[in-house]
């Protein structure tokens, strides 16, 4: 058996069974809440300021039928468990300052996403899966980057296709260097597909390997060992198994030296979600979402706080996961995944935020003088990347403006993720003629806190090629806005007085329902990303829209594709045409 | 005033009060009083009207004018007749009466209710549709306005005016439907409707033939006859749509545009009688000289506006046409009578066109011709006028024939857009067809010959040497009444 054979497939030994079904499996409802002593295929060890997390895949521990994980292969349950890992050593240690990422098997870090787990998925579930693995790899860098929490890789194994990926998403990669052991990227040579988790990109992009040996990396199915994988970059360093552990500590402990965060505070425990979910009826505490499968749309609402912020750092702890900002991200967090994983016919969200502007600016403001306590930076950083989860959501994304709701400070960045803002000019006369108009604020946090991943502002991306009018939606900080003003300085889409107001949204929304899914996510995709590019747009972008592309070729999923025929002894049959 | 005992004194009103009673101003049967958003788009969108009204209406000054008003919709007595000032004309909002269990009749959606409200999905399609309708009513009357002033007489001014009074309350029609369902996009295009004007260099309207100016009677005459004619067999097809505040609308609109066909049909047949009265007593041609309209130049006239009223029916294979009749937008004409499935998804039909010199045919999708159904049967019904016109020329004992020109004749849209062919359908060379075109279409000559005939004839019961009198007046009136009462300045 070759390296190649015994990394990627997952089911050695089991080549009486043809290709997989991709029909047969009916996929489950998939929850994003999870805790540690659930976990089957992760496990966090703390040792001072240096943590351990080890993948050790259970098999039988697939979260769909019909495939093993053999090979610490993964699917999208093990990558849950990842994504609640990376949250809980941010928020529950805060004196781990280096975080080690390794394998639990012998000679293998990770052999990547389970193959028969693709090739049998749907569209949908690749894309959404992918997706997902995404955001988390993006999260790692972001806790190396923003956190003072560096991840390093210790590849005690063999790292193929998503196996390297998570190590390239780590600030540092060890390979053990046993005369085997490899980092690969054999999607395209084995399985007729790309890596779809940021493996072309970030080894060009961010281990700034020269494109003809990425070519030749990305070419060759069994990858390279520890010296040429040092010498083009590929990987940090390579290190005899006498050594690795050492190495490894060594880097951790450098990187944990150049920490900023504290060695003696106290973390803050991510308690269980109080979740209620009726269906059609969603709802945590500060926020809910009701669909109408009929409209085919999500009315989701984000409430803020019921009181004044706690008085100091030591009172937010104090409040831990009740501390509104953070409470309201957790659900608002998993509310995008639980939406976006099971509800694929719910194609437009439509977002209102309710509650008491003044208590959501004093939470708002809290979040900027305190930005320098970790704990608060911990949840600033969470709701920026909860954000960015909504970015690169494919879903139209409406937001309502109108009397008693909250767009302001944090809140507003809601209303500037939407493709559309609708504002109501006055108020219902025929419901409450007496209501306050609707206003909305811009803050401090709105220029600069939040950004998206194109590395702007929402505003300076609202306002691209605009400075102009940044820097006079800038001057408008702390000032109520109401619906002429908001349209002045161009925050709102529309706003129409209440003759108006609910027939136009209602028009839009059977509007937007009757348009193709499929050109709505790439229009929306392509006018949400205004600017630069950045690691992230290119992941999302580039590379997401790719390998959408070819997951939808016969050359990989047809019956006679790469993806389907991998581990059934042929190879795929291409159709030839380059197009 | 007297306060109720047991009630009480009145509330006071709340909120900004109307200056104007509209639902006292305006009939209607669309519950005008009790509807804000109606309120507010007739408060914001009739001094605009009649600003227009006053700029591009009728131009020639008059006191009153003895006209028709729309004020129900029932079988019996849908309108009144009265002498009123123009400008004071209660131009009206009617749908036809509502059926509630009104079912769609064709499409994808036959068989489910109609819409009371415009779907989202079709929400830019149906605008769209209303839009150029809308922008033909206003733009007739703006090619006529200045008619009135070589009237060959009292009775056919008063015609003009009735005309041109309920076009702009076929604009209404429209514009309450842009106003009612379309929200601010909707009030955005109804004001453009007054703000484009025939034959403005910088907004025109939308359609070609309505910019055309409208420079003598006869043309008026054929215009009413053909490309009103054009308007009636939209309507019919909107008549037919699924979103039912339209389908009434254009079904009450149908009924008004009979009159504008009346006012066609005689006034060419009366035009042929009296140069089939000349032509008689001259025993061979009439000419102008002799006060009347030779009959070639009639038929050079009807060339011209049958094929440019052609053209509006768009081109005859239509991507467009197919989706609004699947989507239930647009149905064809008398839909319910037509004896298919009414969805068309198999259907094909044979199309003519150009080929090599010749005209042959093909066989197309019946959904992608939709456009050419409806042609067809505008052009089976202009034959019916057509036949009318050459009774009176049979009547007066003439061999000669008026005909309907070929459809590949004279077109600028479609299938025969630009191909040499002639009024008889041979298809010619580029240069025959160049050389003869003066002797099938209205040359700059003979409109001028035209329009030196139209000399006023304001003498109550008195008519033009080109045109004969009517058999009978408007509304059992005798022909010599006083339709019309001049301003001062007018006569002058």
């Amino acid at each position: 058996m070759t390296i190649t054979d015994s990394t990627l497939s997952d089911h050695a030994g089991r080549e009486d069974q043809g290709p997989a079904d991709q029909v047969a499996v009916s996929l489950p409802v998939v929850t994003f809440a999870i805790s540690p002593e659930r976990y089957r295929h992760w496990s966090l060890e703390v040792d001072g300021e240096i943590a351990t997390a080890t993948l050790r895949v259970d098999e039988q521990g697939g979260l769909v039928p019909g495939y093993e994980l053999k090979m610490n292969s993964y699917d999208l349950g093990v990558d849950i468990e990842l994504y609640d890992l990376v949250q809980r050593v941010r928020f529950e240690h805060p004196g781990v300052k280096a975080v080690v990422m390794t394998g639990g098997l012998d000679r293998m870090f990770c052999a990547g996403a389970n193959i028969r787990m693709l090739a049998q998925s749907t569209h949908g579930w690749k894309v959404n899966f992918c997706k997902f693995t995404n955001e988390t790899r993006n999260g790692i860098e972001d806790a190396t980057a923003h956190s003072g929490q560096t991840w390093v890789a210790a590849l005690n194994g063999t790292a193929a296709g998503g196996g390297y990926e998570l190590a390239l998403a780590c600030d540092q990669i060890v390979l053990i260097d046993d005369g085997s052991s490899t980092v690969s990227l054999p999607e395209v040579p084995l399985l007729g597909v790309l890596p779809g988790t940021g493996g072309l990109t970030r080894v060009v992009d961010k281990r700034f390997v020269r494109k003809d040996r990425a070519d030749l990396f990305a070419t060759k199915s069994e990858g390279y060992r520890g010296a040429t994988a040092v010498e083009w970059g590929l990987v940090d360093a390579t290190v005899p198994r006498n050594a690795f552990a050492d190495e490894v500590r060594r880097r951790a402990s450098e990187a944990a030296a150049r920490s900023t965060r504290p060695s003696d505070a106290e973390g803050v425990t991510l308690t269980a979600l109080d979740r209620r979910d009726g269906g059609d009826r969603i709802t945590y505490p500060h926020v809910s979402a009701t669909i109408d499968r009929v409209r085919r749309v999500a009315e989701i609402t984000v409430s803020g706080p019921d009181a004044p912020p706690p008085a100091d750092a030591a009172g937010v702890l104090a409040q831990g996961a009740a501390y509104w900002p953070l409470a309201m991200t957790r659900a608002l967090d998993d509310l995008i995944l639980h939406l976006r994983t099971n509800e694929l016919d719910i194609g437009t969200w439509v977002l209102r935020t309710s509650g008491v502007q003044e208590l959501v600016l004093a939470h708002d403001a809290q979040l900027t003088e305190l930005a320098d306590d970790w704990f608060v930076r911990e949840v600033t950083l969470y709701y920026k990347r909860t954000l960015k989860r909504l970015d690169v959501t494919s879903r139209s994304l409406v937001a309502v403006i109108d009397p008693g709701t909250a767009f302001v400070g944090l809140l507003l960045e809601l209303a500037l993720a939407a493709d559309r803002q609708y504002m109501l000019d006055g108020v219902y006369e025929d419901v409450d003629p007496d209501a306050a108009p609707a206003t909305i604020r811009i803050t401090p946090s709105n220029l600069g806190a939040y950004p998206m991943g194109n590395g702007l502002t929402r505003l300076a991306s609202r306002f691209w090629g605009h400075p102009d009018q940044l820097a006079a939606a800038g001057a408008r900080v702390g000032s109520d806005l109401d619906a002429a003003t908001a349209t002045d300085a161009g925050l709102v889409t529309l706003a129409l007085d209440d003759i108006d107001f609910e027939d136009e949204l209602r028009i839009v929304l059977e509007e937007r329902a009757s348009l193709s899914p499929d050109a709505l996510t790439g229009m929306e995709a392509n006018h949400r990303f205004v600017g630069p590019e950045t690691l992230e747009t290119k992941i999302f972008g580039r590379l997401t829209a790719w390998q959408n592309w070819i997951f939808l070729r016969p050359n990989a999923a047809g019956p006679d594709g790469a993806l389907r025929r991998y581990g059934s002894g042929q190879k795929g049959d291409y159709d030839l045409k380059r197009v | 005033m007297s306060i109720d005992a047991r009630t009480g004194p009145a509330p006071s009103p709340t909120g900004p009060l109307s200056q104007i009673d509209y639902s006292e101003r305006i009939p209607n049967n669309v519950n005008l009083n009790g509807d804000r958003r109606l309120q507010r788009a007739l408060e914001g969108w009739q001094p605009k009207f009649l600003d227009w009204w006053r700029q591009l209406g009728p131009s020639l000054p008059t006191k009153d004018v003895y006209l028709r008003t729309a004020v129900a919709v029932g079988r019996d007595g849908w309108a009144h007749f009265e002498h009123v000032p123009m400008e004071e004309y209660r131009w009206g909002i009617f749908l036809a009466e509502a059926d509630p269990d009104r079912v769609i009749s064709f499409g994808k959606h036959r068989g489910e209710p109609a819409w009371q409200e415009v779907p989202g999905e079709h929400r830019a399609d149906l605008m769209r549709l209303i839009v150029v309708q809308g922008d033909t009513e206003p733009a007739s009357v703006e090619q006529q306005r200045v008619l009135g002033s070589t009237a060959p007489s009292i009775y056919d001014m008063r015609n003009l005016f009735q005309v041109n009074v309920e076009e702009g309350r076929h604009l209404w029609a429209m514009v309450y439907l842009l106003h009612a369902y379309f929200g601010r996009e909707g009030r955005d295009e109804a004001e453009q409707l007054l703000k484009r004007n025939s034959g403005d260099l910088d907004s025109p309207r939308i359609l070609g033939a309505f910019n055309e100016a409208t420079t003598d009677w006869l043309q008026f005459f054929m215009f009413t006859y053909f490309t009103d004619r054009d308007g009636k067999f939209q309507l019919g097809t909107l008549k037919e749509s699924a979103f039912d505040p339209l389908a009434r609308t254009c079904e009450f609109m149908l009924k008004e545009e009979a009159h504008h066909m009346f006012v066609g049909t005689t006034g060419v047949q009366r035009t042929v009688e009296r140069t089939a009265e000349v032509m008689k007593e001259n025993g061979g041609a009439a000419a102008f000289e002799q006060g009347v309209i030779p009959l070639t130049v009639i038929q050079k006239y009807l060339n011209f506006q049958f094929s440019v009223s052609m053209d509006l029916f768009g081109s005859e294979r239509s991507t467009n046409a197919g989706n609004y009749y699947s989507s239930g937008l647009k149905g064809r004409w008398m839909e319910t009578r037509r004896k298919d499935d009414h969805e068309l998804l198999e259907d094909t039909r044979e199309m003519s066109f150009v080929e090599d010199g010749k005209i042959a045919t093909t066989t197309v999708p019946m959904l992608s011709a939709l456009n050419l159904d409806l042609r067809d049967e505008y052009v089976a019904d202009c034959a019916n006028g057509v036949r009318r016109w050459n009774q009176a020329l049979e009547d007066a004992g003439l061999e000669e024939r008026l005909l309907l020109p070929h459809e590949g004749f004279n077109r600028k849209v479609g299938v025969y857009a630009g191909q040499p062919v002639s009024p008889e359908g041979e298809v010619l060379d580029a240069e025959t067809h160049a050389a003869r075109i003066d002797s099938w279409l209205p040359s700059e000559q003979d409109r001028k010959a035209v329009a030196d005939l139209m000399v006023p004839q304001y003498e109550l019961g008195k008519f033009a040497s080109w045109i004969a009198p009517p058999s009978s007046g408007i509304n059992d009136q005798p022909v010599e009444f006083d339709y019309v009462h001049l301003a001062e300045e007018g006569l002058a």
